[in-house]
């Protein structure tokens, strides 16, 4: 198998973002918990990623050579298993174990159980400090890999992401990118107007600011534009020093009851609500549900 | 009766390290902005380019050795006990852990001498809080022999590891024939009325006070415990049915330390009087360290009249 999937056309990646998403839903309803908005959001980042960016082989897990992959939003673990086992690093049934007993599909991702995985995380900020540590550790024994971190917004809260951004700036690391899922929501945030509307964890404008002032090239784009995605991420894996993709994203995107609304960052579809997403979707029929949910 | 003087626990970390650097391209140190306390200097002298300054940020530091460790590195942290064990105590716990990388955590600066710091540098929780952590190795070395070989063997030994070091205190208990072991606990000194178990650098500090009660008659086996965790409950249980008798002593809180894993296992192995001297639920003072010693009832003077006043109540 091939280790890169360059070729991958936009359109393809696209398609892959939909699946992704069904799987998302699919999974969480069958689960019974999970987290859904957040992996909408990023599910074209994870499409990106995993089907043309990544140097990575499904098929050799462990090869030394491949690119890091850290999802520092672990909570957002679903959209990251939909994509691997879409991309074939295990059987797309296997979603079905998601946050079961004995899975290796863990409710926040570890690595000690699911090979392909390259780092656990859950506590957030924690992430992106393992991935600079991954990159600190390819330049120091002369390895060419690129180390991805996929941040949420509202994950910028932690400081310690900021205590990472300082160091990968004075090493000049030039094989990190950092990519903010920028949704525009947290699970709770500020009150906005009403206490139903929450305020976006940073005003518009303001993460980009906050990355290029800790030295970092900023690029901000849409975060369901493919190729503006795919773009920004392979001009920064060629970039001079470290990158910070600010990905503009709607959380739940794709689905119109749950785009923008803070409750479905983990609330749990019922299969009515499940049906209108997948038709939504445009697969009422889902993917999980042709091999009998 | 004066302990001979070896070399301090800190300078022999370093060396050791850059002779394991040499040897092995996988070894690095990461710093927290205090390698000329630490001494990781010395390994930033000789190995430049395997040692990474990650300023006064010891949350990123602990996520960074992670990410190291599992690109195939074999990173030390260089940093006072009471910052890598508290304040860094989440990316130790998710990043280190749970996954079981191998990233060696150096307290330096444990215990109650820290060079007249005062509380916020103090830790006497570490033991507690580390062997509490799933899959820790735990490990207090009592001087420059143990320490030098506890690091290699850190090195080497897969899985994360908690090292317990502290500034001062340089004692001599072991010679050159001495071989430290992971998990085990070994006899320093042959006796039949009383068991004393320590570990660190407080090791030497009971045969001081050991010595001492000699000539007030009462002969004391002691238990040199280096790895807290695994803990070598075979050689404590034995200990205790030899003697009938257990006092456990430590530069470290009585509460869920040596202390506590002695009393866990030998509830269970070898029911004993167990009688715990070490510093009470607090959190301590600057001042200096003869006197801090003295009035927290760890010096060897100290330590032998608690003793002897523990045995004399039966």
């Amino acid at each position: 198998m091939t280790d890169t999937s360059a070729e991958t056309p936009i359109a393809e990646l696209e398609e892959m973002g939909r699946q992704i998403r069904v799987l998302v839903l699919e999974a969480v309803a069958h689960a019974g918990a999970g987290h859904i908005g957040g992996p909408l959001s990023a599910a074209d980042i994870l499409a990106a990623l995993y089907f043309r960016v990544l140097r990575i082989r499904p098929d050799e897990p462990d090869w030394e050579d491949r690119d890091r992959f850290v999802l520092s939003k672990g909570h957002c673990a679903i959209g990251l298993y939909a994509a691997m086992a879409r991309r074939g690093f295990f059987p797309i049934e296997e979603l079905k174990t998601f946050d079961a007993i004995d899975s290796r599909l863990q409710g926040h991702p570890d690595m000690s159980v699911l090979p392909g995985l390259d780092m656990s995380s859950g506590s957030l900020g924690l992430g992106f400090s393992a991935a600079l540590g991954m990159a600190m550790g390819a330049r120091a024994m002369g390895r060419s890999y690129t180390t991805f971190a996929l941040l949420g917004d509202g994950e910028c809260n932690e400081g310690i992401v900021w205590e990472g951004a300082h160091v990968a700036r004075r090493f000049g690391l030039d094989n990190l990118v950092a990519i903010i899922d920028h949704n525009r929501l947290q699970q709770f945030g500020w009150r906005g107007a009403t206490p139903a509307e929450r305020t976006s964890p940073y005003e518009a404008g303001e993460l980009a600011s906050r990355w290029a002032a800790f030295g970092w090239q900023v690029e901000e784009i849409d975060g369901h534009d493919m190729k503006a995605v795919v773009d920004a991420l392979e001009d920064a894996r060629d970039a001079s020093g470290p990158v910070a993709v600010v990905a503009l994203t709607t959380k739940g995107r794709g689905v119109s009851f749950m785009e923008g609304s803070y409750p479905w960052h983990s609330q749990v579809p019922d299969p009515v609500e499940l049906r209108q997403a997948l038709e939504e979707l445009g697969m009422p029929d889902g993917i999980l549900g042709r091999s009998g949910r | 009766m004066t302990a001979a003087v070896g070399k301090a626990l800190r300078n022999v970390w370093a060396e050791t390290l850059i002779e394991l650097a040499a040897e092995d391209p996988r070894v690095v140190v990461l710093d927290g902005d205090l390698a000329n306390s630490t001494k990781a200097d010395l390994f930033e002298q000789a190995h430049p380019e395997r040692f990474f300054q990650m300023g006064i940020a010891e949350q990123n530091m602990l996520g960074a050795a992670a990410g190291m460790a599992a690109v195939g590195m074999i990173p030390w942290i260089s940093t006072f006990a009471a910052f890598a064990v508290s304040r860094a105590l989440d990316p130790i716990r998710v990043l280190i852990a749970q996954p079981g990388l191998n990233v060696n955590v150096t307290g330096a600066y444990s215990g109650l001498l820290a060079g007249k710091t005062g509380k916020t540098h103090l830790s006497f929780d570490d033991l507690a809080v580390m062997r509490a952590l799933g899959k820790m190795t735990v490990v207090a070395p009592g001087d420059e022999t143990e320490t030098r070989q506890a690091v290699r063997a850190l090195t080497f030994d897969e899985g994360p590891s908690y090292l317990r070091l502290t500034r001062e205190g340089s004692p001599v208990i072991f010679d050159d024939a001495y071989r430290f072991r992971i998990g085990r606990a070994v006899t320093v000194r042959e006796g039949g009325d009383v068991t004393l178990i320590s570990t660190g650098v407080q090791t030497a500090r009971v045969l001081e006070a050991a010595g001492t009660l000699e000539g007030a008659g009462i002969d004391c086996l002691v238990l040199h415990v280096p790895t807290i965790k695994p803990f070598d409950t075979d050689a404590v249980a034995e200990a205790a049915a030899r003697t009938g008798r257990v006092i456990t002593v430590e530069e470290h809180s009585i509460v869920a330390g040596l202390g506590g894993a002695v009393a866990e296992t030998l509830g269970a192995l070898h029911p004993t009087r167990i009688d715990r001297i070490g510093l009470p639920d607090g959190f301590g003072e600057s001042g200096p360290d003869d006197a801090l010693l003295d009035k927290y009832g760890l010096s060897p003077q100290r330590v032998a009249d608690a003793i002897e006043g523990l045995l004399q109540r039966g």
